[in-house]
């Protein structure tokens, strides 16, 4: 018995878990962990787009009234911005899988992190920082505006979730950054190859997720003022 | 002797309670059931010898089937039982007899439209529907007559109704029955139900008081709402004879039937509901009405009368 | 099955390598990784959240003898309710068989050395602390008096009490489920032992396996209502606050969306383990297996469609009504079919009656009649009725108390030989299970016929016409306090005094049973291969005719 635990044990790469009978087995169980995790993350925006949906529903022309609020330049900005990031975050993948070694790997990781923390930097200091001396950020400072007339206080509810469903959004972002970083580091310290690489899969495959759920943000936050609605918007 | 069922004082009362009966049967036919089984195969098949071995288990798909299939017949004969009497009771018979009820922490405020108002006391007559409009002023609370099988959820910024026909004078029960606050347990009053007669004295004596329409009309003329909603239909906003219960169009397009929701959500939220043909100009009385102003000024716009307009737009 | 077990011999634990001596010290277990004792973490958080929630039961009780309240202010009393509610039922009764037993047997039952994710298991352990910890810091500083329900707008307006606080703990200790569902369901879909097919698993695998799925889904939707309560609270947006064009409604959809998902987390991990403990003191193969196992399955995918019969009251369409109802009917009937199957499998079994098998018994008589109860609470008609009074609290407890609880300690004492290695007194087991169903029944039969009188629940007041059945429930529950501590003795005696137990006391089938009392760290020596369905346990010949 003490055989196969020594042949076992040096036949198997750095990174492996001693639950696991094999890497295959390790790899499979962090791919599925993975999933199952996104799967949680859907529920869990979900519960947000389910309201919001309800809420538009009800009082459509004030949420209409508050999309036109937003910066749909910044917004569209930090749409590519993300993608762009999606991409980068491939090619580090991409470069693990043909044994391009850490230089490109961390490369590609770091680059994935700058864009990240553009999307960040932009929404911060253009979009909320913005909203702050607008005064249309709820809870601090949020001042009806003679405009909006009767539909003031779910122009108030609208900018509630836009700060609440970008926030949730944006910690995401801090997370995957964070992630990254630690991944960039293990890059630098070669731990990755064409045999082992899974980390940065399953990484990846939250990262694309966050960017998917922007996807999903970007339109039913910014674009539903009707400001390039055919014939003219409001 | 310990009471099992509270009084049926009410014409749904023993029709609930005939169903509760039977799934009271239902439950301790197939708990006894179980446990005798229990019981018998637990004595009939006690191990004898630690070296003591069962037979082989053989599946069974009749077996399955068949504790598959009758429990589910049983429940579709109680979901069609329970759904028939709920939907005959959902709806109240159009001759009964309004009553608006508004709770508050930690009291129920009821307003007859003759005038007479309560606390934490229902005076009903016997043998007559009677329509409860209801709404809350804070939290959700909820309108519980144990003797009437009756019960509603009474929310905030919206109205609920239930309605009952009470079969036998008394003093009943009223109880709040959703959790609301420190006292909860004491927002509970009774319901009299009186003779026809008596009620109508109950309701003209006591002091002089208006009617919830009288009240409506004095806040509809103090501000003013007939500046723009002239009965002839040549003001700014629609004339509102005869508007009560008809559907009419939204500028959205939608229809709606004006009922008491529409009314309130006019008043508090007017630019979600212009009617067709009408600009979103009314202001908001949003913080300006209690709910009971907002009742009376409801049954002002109904006793402007139901009938076709004549007039207008 | 291929294991080492004629190489066990009858040592006493001590003189062994186990799990339990393989370290000392405290950092061994604050760090551990092993799922073995992460499952004993749980074990003694989970129990001292219990008394916690049950001391708060018994403050209720002790008050509910006299109709204008013997012991409590209202105030302190709607407290009570709301601690002993969110306790048992975040801190207890959701984490009590998965976190425990789950974490204990699953690698065991499917023949691999630990879960998937160890490390992210013990994390779920901290996060759990974390939320016990503020639930524990909101009930000593002030309490919380909204109910474990947090209905708004009460909840996000009018209290005064320390909701945050409540909110947040049960968030944390939402994501402590999350992990462990994920952390479960990646574990049987992938660490299976070579020959353990899907179809060999015991039951009570395919119970947590159903019952991950809705830690899985259900869980997250909680948690993002709760930090919308928790926003409107601090910052008065109005989320759901009618007055600016909030819905108060869209709470309680949100809010049971989760909760109704989650009283079958509640109870699904206890019918897994009446299906072990049913099997091993049977001596038997279960009857019907295939159909207990998709009923799990089935009970998970229906329990997410029923939420709105919580709702009937609440000016609900009558079609939103129907449509619960009709679904709500269909969750019952998978339960129906495990009770068949267990009673069938009863039938000529070799039955033995230590405390495991007591414990399992009275749940079947019990689940039966806290889930036909059900079935008044499904019927519009008779909801109306009941809805909000003492049935509703009756109905819940015969399920989660008679039911849930009562599974949870046959497995503890089925188990208790192989985590600690030693045996407990059954006679006393025995006496405790008595005096448990004995006070139970007491407590809360009572409680149906008043709902149907007509008392509401969360009443800390009350008319004196109701006197006499809240003072036998109240008795019912003193009975109950005590049946409840005497395990607490003699568990922690038999620690330390009880007879060692060999691999497999109860001659049971199962991996479990095949490798030492107490496991060694890795479970087992060799990995197992597994070559037979589960309970296969040798047959005799019948005589034809």
């Amino acid at each position: 018995m003490a055989d196969t635990v020594a042949h076992a044990h040096s036949a198997h790469p750095p990174g492996f878990a001693h639950q696991f009978e094999d890497i295959e087995q390790q790899r499979e169980a962090s791919t599925l962990g993975m999933w199952v995790f996104l799967v949680t993350e859907i529920l869990f925006f979900g519960g947000m787009f389910a309201s919001y949906t309800i809420y538009r529903s009800l009082h459509l022309p004030a949420f209409e009234t508050g999309s036109r609020l937003l910066e749909v330049k910044f917004g569209a900005i930090n749409t590519a911005v993300l993608i762009c990031s999606s991409l980068t975050m491939v090619l580090a993948i991409r470069a693990a899988q043909v044994g391009k070694g850490k230089a490109q790997i961390a490369f590609y990781l770091i680059l994935t992190m700058i864009l990240g923390a553009t999307f960040l930097g932009l929404k911060l200091r253009f979009e909320w920082y913005h909203d702050y001396i607008e005064h249309i950020v709820p809870g601090f400072g949020f001042e009806y505006r003679p405009e909006w007339g009767s539909l003031a206080p779910q122009v108030q509810m609208f900018m509630c979730f836009y700060f609440f469903m970008t926030g949730l959004h944006a910690l995401h972002m801090v997370a995957g950054i964070g992630v990254l970083s630690v991944l960039t580091i293990m890059a630098a310290r070669n731990r990755f190859s064409a045999e082992y690489y899974a980390p940065l899969d399953i990484s990846g495959l939250y990262w694309h997720f966050v960017d998917i759920v922007w996807i999903f943000l970007f339109p039913l936050l910014y674009l539903i003022g009707g400001r390039y609605a055919i014939g003219g918007g409001h | 002797m310990i009471p099992i069922q509270p009084p049926a004082a009410s014409s749904i009362a023993d029709g609930v309670d005939k169903l509760y009966y039977f799934l009271t049967g239902i439950t301790l036919f197939f708990t006894v059931l179980i446990f005798s089984i229990i019981f018998y195969f637990m004595v009939k098949y006690h191990r004898q010898s630690e070296d003591e071995r069962a037979p082989e288990t053989h599946t069974s798909l009749l077996l399955e089937l068949s504790w598959t299939i009758i429990p589910s017949l049983i429940c579709v004969v109680i979901f069609v039982w329970a759904s028939d009497l709920y939907v005959r009771n959902a709806r109240p018979p159009a001759a009964s007899t309004e009553i608006f009820v508004i709770g508050k922490q930690w009291m129920w405020h009821i307003q007859h439209p003759e005038g007479p108002r309560e606390i934490d006391e229902l005076h009903v007559p016997v043998g007559v529907p009677v329509k409860l409009t209801m709404t809350s002023q804070d939290v959700i609370h909820d309108f519980y007559i144990p003797a009437f099988r009756v019960k509603k959820d009474v929310l905030p910024g919206r109205y609920t109704s239930l309605w009952f026909q009470p079969t036998e004078t008394g003093t009943f029960h009223l109880f709040c029955a959703q959790f609301c606050g420190t006292s909860h347990s004491q927002m509970i009053g009774w319901v009299y139900v009186m003779s026809p007669d008596d009620y109508t004295a109950w309701l003209a004596g006591g002091e002089a008081s208006e009617s919830m329409a009288q009240q409506g009309e004095r806040l509809f003329n103090h501000y003013t709402c007939g500046y723009c909603h002239v009965a002839d239909g040549t003001g700014r906003a629609p004339s509102l004879v005869g508007i009560y219960g008809k559907p009419e169009k939204l500028a959205s397009g939608e229809m709606r039937v004006v009922d008491e929701a529409l009314i309130r959500q006019a008043l508090m939220f007017p630019n979600s509901v212009p009617l067709s043909g009408f600009a979103p100009i009314m202001p908001t009385f949003q913080g300006q009405f209690t709910e009971e102003q907002i009742l009376q000024l409801i049954a002002y716009v109904k006793s402007l009368g139901s009938e076709e307009r004549t007039n207008g737009k | 099955m291929s294991t080492a077990l004629a190489d066990i011999h009858e040592v006493p634990a001590e003189s062994r390598v186990n799990y339990l001596n393989a370290a000392y010290g405290i950092k061994s277990w604050l760090l551990t990784v092993d799922h073995k004792r992460i499952g004993l973490l749980y074990l003694a958080s989970i129990t001292l959240m219990f008394f916690v929630g049950g001391t708060a039961a018994v403050l209720m009780r002790m008050n509910l003898i006299e109709p204008q309240g013997a012991l409590l202010e209202p105030e302190t009393y709607n407290k009570m309710f709301s601690t002993h509610g969110i306790i048992m039922v975040f801190f207890f009764l959701v984490p009590s068989i998965p976190a425990t037993l789950g974490n204990f047997l699953i690698p065991i039952m499917i023949g691999a050395r630990d879960v998937a994710f160890p490390k992210l298991n013990l994390m779920s352990w901290y996060l759990f602390i974390t939320g016990s910890t503020f639930a524990l810091y909101a009930v000593l500083t002030g309490g919380v008096d909204t109910g474990w329900t947090f209905y708004t707008p009460y909840s996000s307006t009018y209290a005064h009490t320390n909701v945050i606080a409540a909110a947040l703990g049960v968030f944390i200790a939402g994501f402590s489920s999350i992990l462990t569902g994920l952390n479960f369901v990646v574990t049987i879909h992938k660490m299976r032992a070579p020959g353990m097919t899907w179809f060999r698993l015991p039951l009570f695998i395919w119970a947590m396996y159903a019952t991950s799925v809705i830690f899985v889904l259900g869980t997250p939707v909680i948690a993002v209502t709760l930090l919308l309560l928790g926003v409107e609270r601090l910052l008065h947006v109005g989320i759901f606050d009618p007055a600016i064009g909030g819905d108060p409604l869209l709470f309680q959809h949100l809010f049971w969306f989760y909760s109704h998902p989650a009283v079958y987390i509640m109870i699904l991990p206890g019918m897994g383990v009446i299906s072990e403990l049913i099997t091993a003191f049977t001596r038997k193969k279960i009857f019907g297996y295939t159909f207990v196992a998709f009923s799990s399955m089935g009970i998970a995918v229906i329990s997410f469609v029923v939420w709105g019969h919580h709702m009937f009251v609440t000016g609900q369409s009558v079609y939103a009504g129907l449509v619960f109802s009709v679904l709500s009917f269909l969750v019952a009937i998978p339960s129906a079919i495990k009770v068949f199957n267990w009673t069938a499998t009863l039938y000529r079994g070799s039955i033995s009656y230590q405390a495991p098998m007591l414990y399992a018994l009275g749940f079947m008589g019990l689940f039966t009649m806290g889930g036909l109860t059900g079935l008044f609470l499904a019927s519009l008609a008779v909801d109306v009725h009941l809805n909000g009074t003492y049935f509703i609290v009756a109905h819940f407890h015969y399920i989660m108390v008679g039911g849930a609880v009562m599974a949870y300690l046959g497995g503890i004492h089925y188990w208790w030989p192989k985590i600690t290695g030693r045996l407990y007194p059954d006679l006393w087991a025995r006496f405790a299970a008595l005096v448990i169903f004995v006070g139970f029944n007491l407590t809360f039969f009572p409680q149906f016929m008043l709902g149907y009188l007509g008392m509401p629940r969360r009443y800390a007041i009350y008319p004196a016409e109701f006197q006499v059945l809240n003072v036998m429930s109240s008795a019912g529950a003193s009975i109950l306090g005590v049946g409840y501590l005497i395990p607490l003795v003699y568990l922690i005696w038999s620690v330390r005094y009880g007879p060692p137990a060999g691999p497999n006391p109860w001659g049971a089938k199962g991996l479990e049973w095949e490798t030492p009392s107490p496991p060694p760290t890795e479970n087992f020596e060799v990995p197992p291969v597994v070559t037979e369905d589960a309970y296969n346990y040798p047959t005799r010949e019948v005589a034809r005719g």
